[in-house]
């Protein structure tokens, strides 16, 4: 059941029945062909370059179903500067195009005009050209796939409103209409700005808000009418007022998303008949948009001075906390898909990326990883959320976003309980799905005193935009004497029960039939083998296990754990994250710090810890006291030292933090930041990150983390496993994961330039970007400083014939090449390559 | 010369008109407000009239704070001067409104001299009363006509054009005169961006009323129940040609 035919649902039905699925029934509240959603309405032109990865593969795909269809009309267009930092974006832009295969090209203001000659090319600077930008018929290729799907077997159902959505043992099982219950075993929502309220009736979250895009259709304007066509000239973007202007036949369509956010609620939409033109097209409000007037008179006050205003709204559009797509199988509801807050111009793509999902268990089109549903923690699934975030980051839809860049609102959402500590030492905190992280701590300052080296300063200001050497002062210091690390963003889920072991056999890659206090460290795969996830398992207990994860993939391995957990009741899940704290402990001085402080959980007289790595071996974990306190301690590293993530209760952590401290004094303990934990430690060791390195369009072989053996037992994406490592084998990977070091920083005007690890495409010598067998583009995954290494490394996926040693290349930032050298080949670190030190 | 012509805020019509839970008013929730279509086309008449023989058109309407937003259309599209005689938007009948709008005239004649046309639309787009343009007229001692297809200025009168059944009325009424225009006697403009972002800076003149209440009060609104249609299929394809042939001889189509 597919509900919604807008251009997602109609392409939906479509893909789902290219891929075989015959007993399909899609319907809408409204009338066909326009129900009256988002679709009806939407200006419909697609501007292919995206500095996201998912984003951009998706616009692109779908452009190509547009060409496809018949119903892509290419005009070009043009990205406007008003200023020099939007000049500057530009060539961001001209970067990101070139990673993912997008002609484009910069034009003086001149060369603007040439191709816009009723624009005023005295108030810009410049534009960003791309030749490839089309309007698109969304209503037109939404019925044709709505026509395919009907050949092959899919009913179709107008005008029938969805009343109820059933569910039975935590699955969807029919939908109840206004003209009748239909039985079902999938349900898509493809409802656009509706979702939240049909999803709610499942008991499930949808997290968008209906907010207001405001459009204006004005002319008639002669020079667009002699030009006979529905677009001739190229879609003016005026980035710096965020607004565009697009011509429709013979008149132009100033759109706008300058103005105030307005949101509205899902319940209340006006049904069809309550619409002067349909539910998404609301009373314009022309206050909000007279700024925007005069900006776009100001650009092309030749040709609009005296077009009229023939049409405004305030058209509605779907907005999600963080401006992704919201995408995959809800968590609340077994069988219940989103396939919302989707825009024309990847339309099609998602679609076919939803089709996929709801067919092999994953997409296969690309990592669906930062729009997936399951992403979103309770607190951002609440409506207070959506509206704060969204109404930050509604301007922004033409904003210069930093790579790096922090949110402003909602913050101070979750904290640990060293916050108060971490807050009097200087943090800069940074949001990790809600939780204040210090990034690094203003009162290392100091340190700059022993180690000058750490203050080198990265001249241009968007290089060292939320940034500071103070992170490679941390970094120093903490593998000179010893650091302490706030890690209570980790979530923790116990997974107990006799059935334990058998059923993370089958979820993760690697064996976790190991002694109880041993760990294992595992890729999740997708069941065609790509990453799915990445993360550690501590065995507590013969029947308890305790998965260890990042924030930012919380949710997202939560869901999966408890998709694929038998519900038989030989397996109980329990969500710790809430109520253990963590302290990464890390550095030459770690071991005598713990020594200090620590006891053993059965107090014998005279009883002592042993710390050493005869007595407590890297990769393993013990229950004891520190100061009275039980803890959890496991000794592993993603920073490259000897040391120890210590677990315990979230009430006993300021006690903990303090102890720590206090210990650590006389070994010059320095509090680290997430700047040294994330980026520089693990930087220099080349240990992979979810979402980043790690992506279901790679898999481990690709990633340097298989194994020498395959488990015996069947786990998910096994096969798929076994495929990879065998064409590995016979002919070798089509990619595989190095770490690069740039060789000069210095740009064509002599500043030294960092890239900030943003897609940024690695380029043979001669500037091509380069592709792998498997039509993947190499491009920087992360970037940062090494100050133990005293260079600057990258990490990137490359073909065979670039992945050896010592090759040179170039990496595009900003639009200009540097040079790059491959340093590593494969997972071995480059800082202390055989763990010497962890393991000492 | 001088034109006044007088507005009213309406819900936007075009869409189902929901009547709010204790029936005494419309459900605005999803509504958009607007100029009543026959008041549109006073407003273009009027914008037409000082274009072609000089001088300033004035807008005026009685009507919440809100009401501002039509003036200002009605500024964005040529009107000069607008006046907002404010009340607290409830509901004003016919009676009360005209005994204030001619109030109001009288206090801007008495500051700007006589006009020497005063517009009204046929009927508002809500109440559709038929009556405040008639009432105002007969307050201020002047001819008024409804209906009006076609307004012209002759010397000292206005010639004004009324269709019937069978026919146009004609009618010469002697300046200062009251005209009901009725919609389909021009095209409106639209405004311009220009336009609108110069009404943007008209005075809005916002008086008080005089208030003295009328004979009407209203009891409820009902939403009346449509008039259900009956589709008659003739037919699918060519097969269809001959019934449809029938039907079209049958009202008078063809013979």
């Amino acid at each position: 059941m597919i509900i919604g035919a807008g251009i997602v649902g109609n392409c939906l039905a479509g893909h789902l029945t290219r891929l075989g699925w015959t007993d399909l029934v899609l319907l809408d509240k409204g009338p066909l062909p326009n129900p009256g959603g988002s679709t009806g309405h939407a200006s419909n032109f697609i501007f292919p370059t995206d500095h996201n990865k998912e984003m951009a593969l998706l616009t692109l795909e779908s452009q190509r179903q547009y060409v496809d269809h018949g119903m892509n009309n290419t005009c070009g267009g043009i990205e406007v500067a008003r200023t020099e930092e939007r000049m500057e974006e530009f060539n961001r832009r001209m970067t990101s195009a070139k990673a993912w295969g997008i002609e484009a090209s910069l034009l003086s203001p001149a060369e603007v005009k040439e191709l816009v000659p009723f624009l005023d090319d005295s108030v810009i600077l410049g534009g960003y050209y791309t030749p490839s930008v089309s309007v698109v018929d969304s209503l037109q290729t939404g019925t044709l796939m709505r026509e395919e799907a009907v050949a092959g077997g899919c009913r179709v159902f107008a005008n029938t409103e969805v009343l109820d959505i059933e569910t039975e043992g935590g699955a969807v099982s029919a939908v109840v209409t206004d003209r009748g219950r239909i039985e079902c075993q999938h349900v898509a929502i493809a409802c656009g700005v509706w979702s939240p309220r049909i999803a709610a009736m499942a008991g499930a979250t949808i997290p968008l808000t209906p907010a207001v895009h405001q459009m204006a259709d004005v002319g008639p304007i002669d020079i667009l009418q002699q030009s006979g066509k529905e677009v001739a000239y190229p879609i003016v973007r005026d980035m710096d007022t965020f607004c565009y202007e697009r011509q429709s036949s013979g008149s132009m369509e100033v759109g706008s998303y300058a103005h105030r956010p307005i949101f509205h609620h899902p319940d209340e939409i006006p049904s069809n008949e309550e619409s002067a033109l349909s539910p998404t097209e609301l009373p314009f409000t022309a206050d909000d948009f007279d700024p925007q007037m005069e900006q776009a008179l100001e650009l092309m006050g030749e040709i609009l001075d005296t077009a009229e205003i023939r049409y405004a709204i305030n058209g509605l559009l779907s907005l999600t906390p963080d401006a992704m797509p919201v995408l995959g199988e809800c968590v609340e509801v077994r069988n219940l898909w989103s396939a919302a807050a989707v825009w024309i111009k990847e339309g099609p793509g998602i679609a076919q990326l939803v089709a996929e999902w709801m067919t092999h268990g994953y997409p296969h089109l690309c990592d669906p990883h930062t729009s997936d549903i399951s992403r979103f923690y309770p607190h951002e699934r609440t409506e207070h959320h959506i509206r704060a975030r969204c109404a930050e980051h509604f301007n922004k839809t033409y904003g210069i976003v930093h790579p790096r860049e922090q949110w402003a609102s909602e913050r101070g959402m979750r904290r640990s309980p060293f916050y108060a500590r971490e807050e009097a030492l200087g943090a800069v905190f940074f949001d990790a799905r809600g939780w204040e992280r210090p990034q690094w701590y203003t009162s290392n300052e100091a340190l700059f005193a022993d180690y000058p080296q750490a203050n080198t300063e990265r001249p241009h200001e968007w290089d060292a935009r939320w940034w500071s050497p103070i992170i490679n002062a941390e970094h120093l210091a903490m593998r000179d004497r010893v650091g302490m690390v706030d890690l209570t963003a980790f979530n923790e889920f116990d997974i107990e029960g006799p059935g334990a072991m058998s059923a993370l056999q089958y979820i993760v890659v690697n064996n976790v039939d190991v002694p109880v206090g041993r760990s294992i460290y595992t890729p999740l795969l997708t069941p065609h083998g790509g990453f799915r996830g990445d993360l550690t398992i501590l065995r507590l207990a013969p029947d308890h296990y305790r998965v260890i994860t990042g924030a930012f993939d919380g949710g997202r391995d939560q869901y999966w754990f408890r998709k694929y957990l038998p519900t038989d009741g030989s397996v109980t899940f329990t969500d710790r994250s809430q109520s253990l704290c963590t302290i990464g402990l890390w550095g030459p001085k770690a071991a005598a710090v713990l020594a200090k402080i620590a006891s053993p959980t059965a107090l014998h007289t005279g009883a002592t810890v042993d710390v050493s790595q005869a007595a407590f071996p890297y990769g393993t974990c013990q229950d004891l006291l520190i100061d009275g306190i039980p803890c959890t301690l496991f000794r592993i590293s993603y920073v490259g030292e000897n040391g120890w993530e210590i677990y315990t209760r979230m009430e006993h952590g300021l006690r903990l933090w303090d102890t720590i401290a206090a210990a650590g004094q006389e070994f010059g303990i320095v509090p680290v930041g997430m700047g040294v934990y994330a980026v520089t430690g693990r930087i220099e060791k080349g240990y992979r990150l979810m979402g980043a390195e790690l992506e279901s369009e790679y898999d481990p072989v690709e990633a340097g983390l298989a194994r020498p053996k395959v488990k015996s037992a069947d786990f998910l994406g096994k096969q798929a496993y076994l495929a990879a490592r065998a064409a590995a084998e016979a002919e070798g990977p089509a990619a595989t994961l190095c770490t690069l070091r740039i060789t000069d920083h210095a740009s064509a005007s002599g500043i030294l330039r960092y890239p900030t690890g943003g897609n940024e495409p690695i380029c043979t010598v001669d500037g091509q970007r380069i592709v792998d067998a498997k039509g993947r583009v190499s491009r920087v995954t992360t970037a940062g400083a090494a100050p133990s290494l005293g260079c600057y490394l990258l990490m990137a996926y490359l073909p065979p014939q670039y992945a050896v040693e010592g090759t040179e290349l170039r990496v595009m930032y900003m639009n200009e090449l540097y040079p790059v050298e491959v340093a590593r080949v494969g997972s071995q670190p480059l800082f202390d390559p055989d763990d010497t030190r962890m393991k000492s | 010369m001088r034109v006044l012509v007088c507005v009213k805020r309406v819900p936007a019509p075009g869409a189902k008109i929901n009547v709010t839970a204790d029936g005494l008013a419309v459900d605005t929730a999803f509504l958009g407000f607007a100029t009543s279509p026959h008041e549109e086309c006073a407003v273009e008449a009027a914008v037409q009239l000082v274009e072609q023989h000089g001088g300033t058109a004035t807008v005026l309407t009685l009507g919440p704070a809100e009401a501002e937003e039509q003036v200002r259309y009605a500024a964005s599209v040529g009107v000069h001067d607008a006046v907002l005689v404010r009340t607290d938007g409830s509901d004003w009948d016919p009676q009360r409104t005209a005994r204030a709008i001619a109030a109001a005239v009288a206090d801007l004649e008495a500051q700007g001299g006589p006009f020497d046309v005063i517009l009204f639309g046929n009927e508002s787009a809500d109440s559709g009363g038929f009556q405040v343009g008639i009432r105002v007229a007969r307050a201020l001692g002047r001819p008024v006509v409804n209906g009006a297809k076609r307004i012209e200025i002759g010397d000292g009168s206005v010639r004004v054009e009324r269709p019937t059944d069978d026919g146009v009325d004609v009618y010469a009424l002697a300046m200062p005169a009251v005209v009901g225009v009725k919609e389909g006697i021009n095209l409106p403009r639209y405004p311009t961006m220009k336009g609108r972002l110069a009404s943007k800076k008209v005075t809005v003149t916002v008086v008080d009323p005089v208030d003295q209440p009328g004979g009407q009060r209203l009891v409820s609104l009902h939403t009346p129940v449509e008039a259900a249609s009956a589709t008659r299929i003739l037919g699918e394809g060519p097969g269809a040609a001959p019934a449809v042939v029938d039907l079209l001889i049958e009202i008078g189509v063809l013979q």
